[in-house]
């Protein structure tokens, strides 16, 4: 079991769950708009893709730098390596995020293209990760108890 | 997984930022060499700082004086010279996209670091210099209350002004320092949009009918095709009837017309497209010719086919046929006046004067100066040659080059400087030289 933003030791803070909430929803629903945009070549999908991204990393961020602080605060805390993953998943996600903000504003087709699709799908990936790890040890405490 | 990613990320990183120019490269002229296209993550963007002249003025060739005709204009775009002598200046800033992505967003306020930021004229100013001793004895607001006038004619009588929505006939009595009768709409304009606002106007040699050249509404179809419809386009309007035709396609964004004085032809400077690279696409000085498809949004320079447009259409870039002369990439070409009745005589007899605003999408600035680029026979004859410097120094900007404007009965040419709100007057050092 591994609490890794804690509020009085009552499992995962809210807020935190809550802000990473959204990396997990707009990386993911970029990756679709991505598609769309690929299919349909419909500009408007890509406009999407690049508001989604935006926003995944003004949230994501805040979750990141969360994560990198309780981490520094928590170096002796017996889970420190459950939180260097945590932290480290979030990082690259961030920054792979950044980089996908930057290919989705390009114009027109290369907004997107394999790589932009690409970062979009790592981006996802790796948010469904850091949300597994935070939201797992929640979840199989509250079925135990 | 971890670490491998990072580097990546830190190299892309990297490599956004190192797009340099070729200096071997020559973008002039009716072959320019043109690069492969080099797209990066984060584009150039290198805006100098605008520092003012404080008190200097710019650059002309031995022989010639500069000095500054009128200041505290609000933002100068186009002139016209009357047939008086009367010189008048459009000023404004049209333009009103919303944004659409974030980029919209970051990139608007760093554009609008290297522009001035006075509040748009609206309005057209009139100087009157009779004695031609380059102080103005009279100065008025000419026309008020216009929505972002640009391109101007005269023709018969009667004041031609391109605003961003509309073509505009103002009647004139000779001598009026002054308008402010309603104007009649000749034609309404595209104006949805207008990301590229800017209606460049000139008058045919029989000045019957009136060009009006409209530019895009994007850099290169980003906002859907849709909204590009009768967008980088030159129109033919009939000056009586106000009916129009569409005489040029795919021409980016052609920012001033004129009228070649040997052939009569029709010549356009045109800005073109941004984001593939320092040195790509180069702006170009073209004559505008009847039917002509100039390649965008789908292709650059005739083929080149830009990776950006989807769908591409191959059956228009077959036809897309190359402009007459590159002025490089970037430049920003916003001014076209041709000499006439033997120009400044010697090397600047017969040729164009040109107005480079000057780069924004690369690392080492090109533009900011007028160029002079010779003729013969109506067709461009050699390299461009510096006419107007100065604006841009190591330690920043200090002014912008947009109209220009040559006045054979007087023999000066106009610069009008958008940056620092300036006329600058150029003229022969023995007042005649021909």
């Amino acid at each position: 079991m591994m609490v890794l933003i804690s509020s009085a030791g009552r499992g995962l803070n809210a807020l935190h769950g809550i802000l990473l909430g959204f990396p997990i929803a707009l990386f993911a629903t970029a990756v679709l708009t991505d598609i769309a945009y690929l299919k349909t070549a419909e500009i408007q999908w890509t406009n999407f893709s690049a508001w989604m991204i935006t926003g995944g990393l003004v949230f994501g961020g805040i979750v990141t730098a969360w994560a990198l602080v309780s981490l520094v605060v928590g170096l002796k805390s017996p889970r420190r390596k459950a939180k260097v993953i945590y932290a480290a998943v979030l990082a690259v996600m961030w920054l792979l995020g950044l980089m996908n903000a930057f290919k989705h504003s390009q114009d027109g087709w290369s907004s997107v293209g394999a790589f932009g699709l690409m970062l979009s799908v790592l981006c996802s990936l790796l948010a469904l990760a850091a949300g597994f790890i935070a939201f797992a040890g929640l979840t199989s405490r509250e079925t135990v108890r | 997984m971890i670490r491998p990613l990072l580097a990546v990320s830190a190299i892309a990183l990297a490599l956004a930022s190192c797009a340099r120019s070729d200096p071997g490269l020559n973008q002039s002229g009716s072959r320019p060499d043109l690069p492969d296209v080099r797209q990066t993550l984060i584009p150039p963007m290198k805006i100098a700082e605008p520092t003012g002249w404080n008190g200097q003025v710019p650059t002309v060739p031995a022989g010639f004086t500069v000095t500054a005709i009128a200041t505290d204009l609000r933002i100068p775009r186009q002139m016209l010279i009357l047939p008086n002598g009367d010189i008048l200046i459009a000023e404004g800033r049209g333009g009103n996209a919303p944004a659409l992505r974030p980029k919209d967003i970051i990139a608007g306020p760093i554009k609008k670091a290297g522009n001035t930021p006075v509040e748009s004229g609206n309005r057209i100013t009139l100087l009157r210099d009779a004695n031609n001793d380059g102080t103005p004895e009279v100065r008025t607001v000419f026309i008020d209350n216009l929505n972002a006038p640009y391109g101007l004619a005269f023709v018969d009588g009667a004041i031609y002004v391109a605003a961003q929505d509309a073509l505009l006939r103002f009647t004139y009595q000779p001598g009026q320092t002054r308008i402010t009768a309603q104007p009649e709409e000749v034609t309404r304009l595209p104006s949805r949009i207008n990301h590229h606002w800017t209606k460049s106007l000139t008058a045919s040699a029989d000045g019957q009918t009136l060009y009006v050249g409209i530019g895009s509404n994007s850099n290169v179809g980003e906002r859907g095709m849709a909204v590009e419809e009768d967008r980088a386009v030159v129109w033919a309007i009939d000056r009586a009837t106000g009916a129009r035709r569409t005489v040029a396609t795919g021409i980016r964004n052609p920012t001033a017309l004129a009228i070649e004085p040997q052939t009569g032809a029709l010549w356009s400077v045109v800005n073109e497209r941004d984001e593939l690279g320092p040195q790509l696409v180069p702006d170009y000085l073209t004559s505008v010719r009847e039917g002509a498809f100039y390649g965008w949004p789908y292709s650059y320079w005739g083929k080149n086919l830009d990776p950006r447009v989807m769908p591409q259409k191959p059956e228009l870039v077959a036809r897309a046929i190359a402009p007459d002369y590159a002025l490089g990439s970037h430049v920003a070409a916003l001014g076209l006046s041709f000499a006439s009745n033997g120009g400044f005589g010697g090397a600047f007899s017969q040729g164009a004067f040109i107005g480079e605003h000057g780069s924004w999408n690369r690392q080492d600035p090109s533009g900011y100066k007028v160029v002079w680029v010779p003729f013969a026979n109506g067709q461009p004859s050699g390299q461009p040659v510096d006419f107007v410097t100065g604006f841009i120094t190591h330690s920043g900007t200090r002014g912008r080059p947009v109209g220009v404007a040559f006045d054979p009965n007087r023999r000066i040419m106009l610069v009008a400087d958008d940056l620092s709100n300036t006329i600058w007057r150029i003229a022969p050092r023995n007042g005649a030289a021909r």
